[in-house]
């Protein structure tokens, strides 16, 4: 296998896996620029995860191909709607950011498995019949040395997940909602002078991270997991939160971030059939991404500033 | 009403709102939420041996929340502790399955204090890190979860040649108390359970008794202060994290050392640690407070483990009562607001 070979190898599988993150990790973005911390996003993945695939079980039948697309709508909202949660405690009731983040995770968990078990009886869902498949983009797909790394066998949802990093970076940067919502995560009290509505832009700004992280995880259970059961979020929300940090709260460093992850988890899959990396110890490539964030905040890639008040509740009259 | 009161009442009126709220969760899903509890309630008090069992389960409670609380008291957040456990549980098997013919009296000490120290050293790498570069401690710990899942998984991997199991540990580095076996029925209730009381005891003298106590104390209510009154900070932060870190080092001697006396291959987090942060909150991160938390969400975990055969009722509704617990009191202020109204309301009349 030559390194061509290996690159067209490895790099289809990275950007599969890295889809859920890039998604993930942007709704943390949008979250944090607002100035409330998620550590909720692995909780709002897994119940992503299971909407997505209690969807396609159930209406398999009646949208056919496009099912797995629709899950994706109706894992959206429903994260979204259980974004809220952290959104009132966080926001309204000044509860501590990272605990009400840390509930969110043991509940959405819970609250999953525990309807798993309730509908299905038993520990797991079935696997899903209609699922997201790999497919050629036409015309990019014939462009030599870059046709087949990139554009043969990739999932659309991955396209889906680049396409929405670009757009929350517009939407961030270049529209007044963008500069309102940085404005809040900033400096509270300025934007509430100039009469923007912190709470409401907070709540919108969970909403929007709760409804892109359950796409995110409606987009691994059908593509990758294809079931749900306790494990099929494992880690995949922190990771994420990595992402977004590493990337520093941009959400195109966030993608790039993830697409790095990507590679990262594709290595410690398919690593074992690769030339020179078999010989490394599985574990090494496990740990890699966890690692890699840890000594990207120690500083070796350059300060990482949050947005000033995130994990700060808003108080009016408050200085 | 005074503040102390209101500080008890808040985690009270969470419990009991947690309950509330798993009860209408058992209503909406069609399940006898009165059947349910009844079944929780013989989960936890049973028979001898539930109560046994129930006490076992308490135990890594009481260390993971004292961990937490420790770390609290010095303004950090520690959500490393479920990676900590891990490390300490490996540690301690390790220490059991290799050594053979030492006395009890050795081998048992050094097993304990294997994963006391291989804890403390996962605690003191985000302890090392806030001080030195401020990197904040809740992302760093929640990676070293993860970097100590996985490396735990190899090295059993490792110490049994590809299997997913040490072993059993020399019954000289065991925990297992025959008497307390015969007094709870065969359950597998084990001596960790007066370690981790003496621990209790340990962070009480730490804390209120030593000066070291006291400048940890002052550096998690005002680290400015407490730099211009001379003490050292940066060592503070992390002393404060490798004692955090040593305590869950401990919870997971006791599962090792006491409950199964072996490691094993971990297809995720065993839960202990995250629920040790709820164990905390509920506790006002005091050490008299984390042996009631740890005594309700161990019961409470244990418990639901019969509720699936008697009340035919998943045992998740537990975690998410756990959870529901967790953001009352997270929402304090709100409860606070609500107390202070209603007791206002009294006065007026």
């Amino acid at each position: 296998m030559n390194f061509l070979e290996i690159l067209y190898f490895l790099v289809p599988v990275a950007i599969a896996y890295a889809a859920p993150l890039i998604l993930t990790a942007i709704g943390g973005v949008f979250s944090e620029r607002s100035g409330v911390v998620n550590i909720g996003l692995e909780g709002l993945m897994v119940v992503g995860a299971f909407i997505g695939v209690l969807f396609n079980l159930t209406f398999a039948d009646t949208f056919g191909a496009a099912t797995p697309w629709m899950a994706l709508l109706a894992a959206m909202v429903v994260a979204a709607l259980f974004s809220l949660l952290h959104a009132v405690a966080s926001v309204t009731f000044r509860a501590d950011q990272v605990v009400s983040g840390v509930a969110i995770n043991l509940l959405a968990v819970a609250l999953c498995l525990f309807l798993v078990k309730m509908i299905y009886g038993k520990g797991q869902t079935d696997f899903v019949q209609e699922r997201f498949l790999r497919d050629g983009i036409p015309f990019l797909e014939k462009i030599p040395f870059f046709g087949p790394m990139f554009f043969q066998n990739v999932y659309w949802t991955s396209v889906l997940a680049i396409g929405i990093a670009i757009l929350a970076w517009v939407i961030l940067y270049y529209t007044p909602f963008g500069l309102r919502l940085r404005a809040v995560g900033e400096h509270p009290m300025a934007a509430d002078t100039m009469g923007i509505n912190v709470s409401r832009m907070r709540y919108f700004a969970v909403m929007i991270s709760g409804g892109l992280a359950g796409i995110g995880g409606a987009i691994y259970s059908q593509s990758i997991s294809q079931d749900f059961g306790h494990a099929t979020i494992n880690g995949q929300g922190f990771m994420a939160l990595a992402a977004m940090i590493f990337g520093k709260w941009h959400p195109l460093g966030a993608m790039g971030a993830a697409l790095f992850f990507g590679i990262a988890q594709a290595l410690s899959i398919v690593g074992g059939s690769l030339p020179g990396i078999e010989k490394v110890p599985s574990v090494f490539l496990l740990i890699l991404p966890y690692v890699l964030t840890i000594l990207a905040l120690a500083g070796f890639i350059g300060k990482a500033n949050a947005p000033k008040a995130s994990g700060v509740p808003y108080i009016k009259g408050k200085r | 009403m005074s503040n102390r009161i209101i500080n008890i009442l808040v985690p009270v009126i969470s419990v009991i709102l947690g309950l509330i709220v798993g009860a209408i969760v058992m209503v909406v899903s069609g399940y006898d939420p009165i059947e349910g509890y009844a079944a929780l309630w013989n989960g936890i008090f049973g028979d001898v041996y539930t109560i046994g069992e129930t006490i076992r389960q308490i135990t890594p409670y009481i260390l993971a929340g004292l961990a937490v609380a420790f770390a609290f008291r010095t303004g950090l957040f520690n959500i490393g502790v479920e990676g900590q456990l891990i490390v300490g549980w490996f540690a301690a098997a390790y220490v059991g399955i290799t050594f053979e013919e030492l006395p009890k009296y050795i081998h048992l000490p050094l097993a304990i204090l294997a994963a006391a120290a291989a804890g403390a050293l996962w605690g003191f790498i985000p302890g090392l890190l806030k001080a030195r570069f401020k990197v904040h401690e809740v992302i760093v710990t929640i990676m070293m979860n993860y970097i100590a899942l996985h490396t735990s998984n190899a090295l059993v991997r490792a110490v049994s040649d590809g299997g997913d199991n040490t072993g059993a540990i020399h019954p000289t580095a065991s925990l297992r108390s025959e008497f307390l076996e015969n007094m709870t029925d065969f359950s597998r209730l084990h001596y960790g359970i007066l370690i981790a009381l003496a621990m209790v005891l340990v962070m009480w003298l730490i804390l209120e008794k030593t000066t070291r106590g006291f400048e940890l104390k002052a550096v998690g209510l005002n680290q400015h202060a407490s730099e211009y009154a001379g003490m050292n900070v940066n060592k503070n932060i992390i002393l404060a994290m490798s004692i955090s870190g040593a305590f869950a080092g401990l919870a997971g001697a006791m599962e090792a050392l006491g409950t199964f006396e072996f490691a094993s291959v971990k297809g995720g987090f065993t839960g202990i640690g995250f629920d040790g942060i709820a164990v905390a909150l509920l506790g006002a991160n005091t050490p008299l407070g984390v042996i009631f938390g740890a005594a309700l969400f161990g019961s409470l975990k244990y418990g639901a483990t019969n509720m699936p055969n008697a009340a035919g009722i998943p045992e998740e509704i537990v975690s998410i009562i756990i959870a529901i617990i967790i953001f009352f009191v997270a929402s304090g202020y709100i409860i606070r607001l609500f107390i202070e109204r209603l007791s206002k309301k009294k006065e007026a009349k």
